[in-house]
């Protein structure tokens, strides 16, 4: 009993440690863009198959995701080999083959200033909030050049603009704590309507994110699953082996 | 049935004494497992050394695996790595146990000093004791650098340049020994060629011999406890210590359930959260190493964090390095700077609570401020702890000997 109870004590004071070290790790982390929170969902096949669809028709042909291969969407995706093929497949690729574009890489860099990255693991390195909010963010600015809240003056076009529409800034004046005034974006006013409607977009937008979220690990809808027959396994297999040493030990106090 | 059931253990019986007479099995196990008598009042603290041991098994096992896919070349470690996680039956489960291992390891180990810290443990006769293990320590950090290069990240690759780099602040030999490190003018395969030599034969060799060293000089004095007195002191009529129990089977079944809820955690983390939102995975490693692109923020992975934020907190690039290189060293010494009368926490006064808590709240401090972006506030905050961790060690040095203490107690109280 007494072992027991300064193991809690012990215990306690670690998870308390670990619990301040997280805590105040939030307030020592940097700033950075806000990001909208997505709402991404990787386990909703159907999001996933429209976000496929959606990524296949508008960023795809500059944006390859090489360490894809199709019969592994087709699989995790619950979608027939014909389904792929037809529906997701424009060039003459295999299906078992990985998404590669055809996009020569000297004239993208001379079209955009910069080939346009691969999106393999842009769910991990950035995270889908990340890509829902870069996607919600592009707008005009006065220049009347596309610019993004998310990815200052990045060079790539708002290729959704037709689903979207055309956002254009509202400022407003800002006073900083040193007294110094600047303008920043207040809120965005949709001056050409898209086909889509806002929540149309936004839903769209979050399809793309989940679907990237798990291009960037495909294993991520197996390990959670997994995670927690493991974990229901060890909890049964530890218990046992406490009630094993508590029967050993019933001899030494 | 039981016929067939005796007859088994018959055979089971002459094959142990086969066994036996050609090779020490039985007499062994008898001498460091059986005979072994340990303190019979372990806490939390103790199941550390064990889980340990099985972190390192576990890492060599997932490491060999992972050798046969990866490919140690600029051109390739980056995607051998992805095509482990895609495409290799199982990869991706190899990996995490691998990269949540290497954490997990240095959570363990710092759990385990900080042991030492709160009973005692490294004062005589245990010194070189604690000697071996800071050596594997020391072993451990070149284990986790060598091994943060192969992925071929952006973290990778620019968290090898920034440490690299620190050598070439030495007078003299520092621009040569930097190019010798790297075989190179900067990061590349050859880098990566030799890191991965280094990080799955030569440092993991090492780190198994010092681990023997380790349990060889805890059994040749036994374990400390946490009311640090020797159990030796007070024997029974047979020559037993009266409060030792021996190792097994108590021990090893005690250990069985330190090692269940130890996976439960692991496991937790291995498959709920791998990347322990960005701490054990850097989102900036799976961006593949571009020598042309500097990350917007270069830090090394967590377990490093405290020393690098010393390394920050002085302005001059020369002495940060130095002060780094001795806030890693100095608890090296540890044995002899502690010259209290009596090891553990429990009958040292207050004084030392004081200057361990003070100690503990710099070294996760540091940690924290190590990863951080470093505006002037950071900066000046790492100063004050950086000061506050070297403090630890001079007052210890200068308190121990007459600080206050409480009568020690005959016999160990649970």
């Amino acid at each position: 009993m007494k072992i027991l109870k300064l193991k809690i004590r012990a215990t306690t004071l670690i998870a308390t440690a670990m619990l301040l070290l997280f805590a105040s790790s939030g307030a020592v982390a940097a700033g950075g863009a806000h990001l909208e929170h997505s709402g991404a969902n990787i386990n909703d096949t159907a999001s996933l198959q429209r976000g496929a669809k959606w990524y296949v028709n508008y960023c795809f042909g500059c944006h390859s995701l090489s360490f894809m291969r199709y019969n592994r969407l087709a699989k995790d995706l619950q979608l027939s080999e014909e389904q792929v093929m037809e529906n997701l497949v424009f060039s003459d690729a295999k299906f078992a083959e990985t998404m590669d574009i055809s996009m020569d890489e000297d004239q993208a860099k001379a079209w955009f200033g910069k080939t346009p990255p691969d999106l393999s693991l842009i769910g991990r390195s950035r995270g889908s909030d990340w890509v829902y909010s870069y996607l919600l963010g592009f707008y005009k600015d006065e220049s009347g050049a596309w610019n993004n809240t998310v990815l200052k003056n990045a060079s790539m076009p708002h290729v959704l603009w037709e689903l979207q529409g055309i956002q254009t800034p509202v400022y407003r004046q800002e006073t900083s704590e040193n007294g110094i005034t600047h303008e920043v974006i207040d809120y965005f006013a949709l001056t050409t309507p898209g086909t889509q409607s806002v929540e149309e977009y936004e839903e769209t937008a979050r399809d793309i994110a989940a679907f990237l979220e798990y291009v960037g690990e495909p294993a991520k809808l197996e390990r959670k699953k997994l995670g927690v027959w493991v974990i229901l396994f060890l909890a049964l297999f530890t218990f046992i082996a406490y009630l094993l040493k508590v029967e050993y030990w019933r001899d030494v106090h | 049935m039981a016929k067939s059931a005796s007859s088994l253990s018959k055979i089971a019986g002459n094959t142990m004494n086969w066994l036996d007479d050609r090779l020490p099995v039985t007499s062994f196990w008898n001498a460091v497992m059986v005979g072994y008598q340990a303190p019979k009042n372990f806490n939390f603290w103790y199941y550390m050394g064990s889980l340990a041991l099985l972190v390192l098994v576990m890492q060599v096992g997932t490491g060999i695996f992972l050798t046969m896919w990866y490919k140690p070349s600029a051109a390739e470690a980056f995607a051998s790595v992805e095509f482990i996680m895609r495409d290799v039956e199982w990869g991706w489960l190899i990996r995490y146990m691998h990269t949540t291992g290497a954490s997990f390891f240095f959570i363990l180990i710092y759990l385990h000093m900080f042991r030492s810290f709160l009973y005692g443990s490294h004062q005589a006769p245990r010194e070189l004791l604690w000697v071996f293990g800071m050596f594997i320590y020391l072993a451990l950090m070149a284990e986790a650098f060598l091994g943060y290069i192969l992925p071929w990240g952006q973290m990778s690759y620019w968290g090898a340049q920034v440490i690299i780099n620190l050598f070439g602040a030495i007078p003299e030999i520092g621009e040569p020994l930097t190019i010798w490190i790297r075989g190179d003018y900067f990061i590349s395969d050859a880098t990566l060629n030799k890191f991965f030599a280094l990080h799955v034969i030569a440092v993991p060799l090492a780190i198994f011999g010092l681990v023997l060293l380790h349990l060889v000089a805890l059994r040749e004095n036994g374990s400390n406890n946490p009311d640090g007195i020797e159990i030796k002191a007070n024997k029974g009529p047979d020559g037993t210590p009266l409060d030792g129990i021996p190792f097994h089977p108590y021990y090893t079944v005690k250990d069985i359930f330190g090692v269940g809820m130890f996976l439960i955690l692991f496991s937790f983390i291995l498959f709920m959260w791998p990347d322990a939102g960005g701490l054990f995975l850097e989102h900036d490693n799976f961006v593949p190493a571009n020598s042309l692109v500097t990350p917007e923020h270069i830090k090394p992975v967590w377990y490093f964090t405290p020393f690098y934020a010393i390394l920050k907190a002085v302005p001059d690039k020369l002495l940060g390095v130095v002060m780094m290189g001795t806030s890693v060293v100095i608890p090296f010494f540890l044995p002899w700077l502690d010259r209290s009368p009596v090891r553990s926490i429990r009958y040292r006064g207050m004084w030392y609570k004081v200057l361990l808590t003070v100690f503990t709240i710099a070294f996760i401090r540091l940690g924290m401020l190590g990863m951080a972006e470093g505006t002037p506030a950071q900066t000046w905050e790492m100063r004050i702890w950086t000061l506050a961790y070297f403090m630890f060690f001079v007052l210890l040095f200068f308190m121990s000997p007459g600080g206050k203490t409480k009568p020690l107690p005959d016999r160990v109280k649970g």
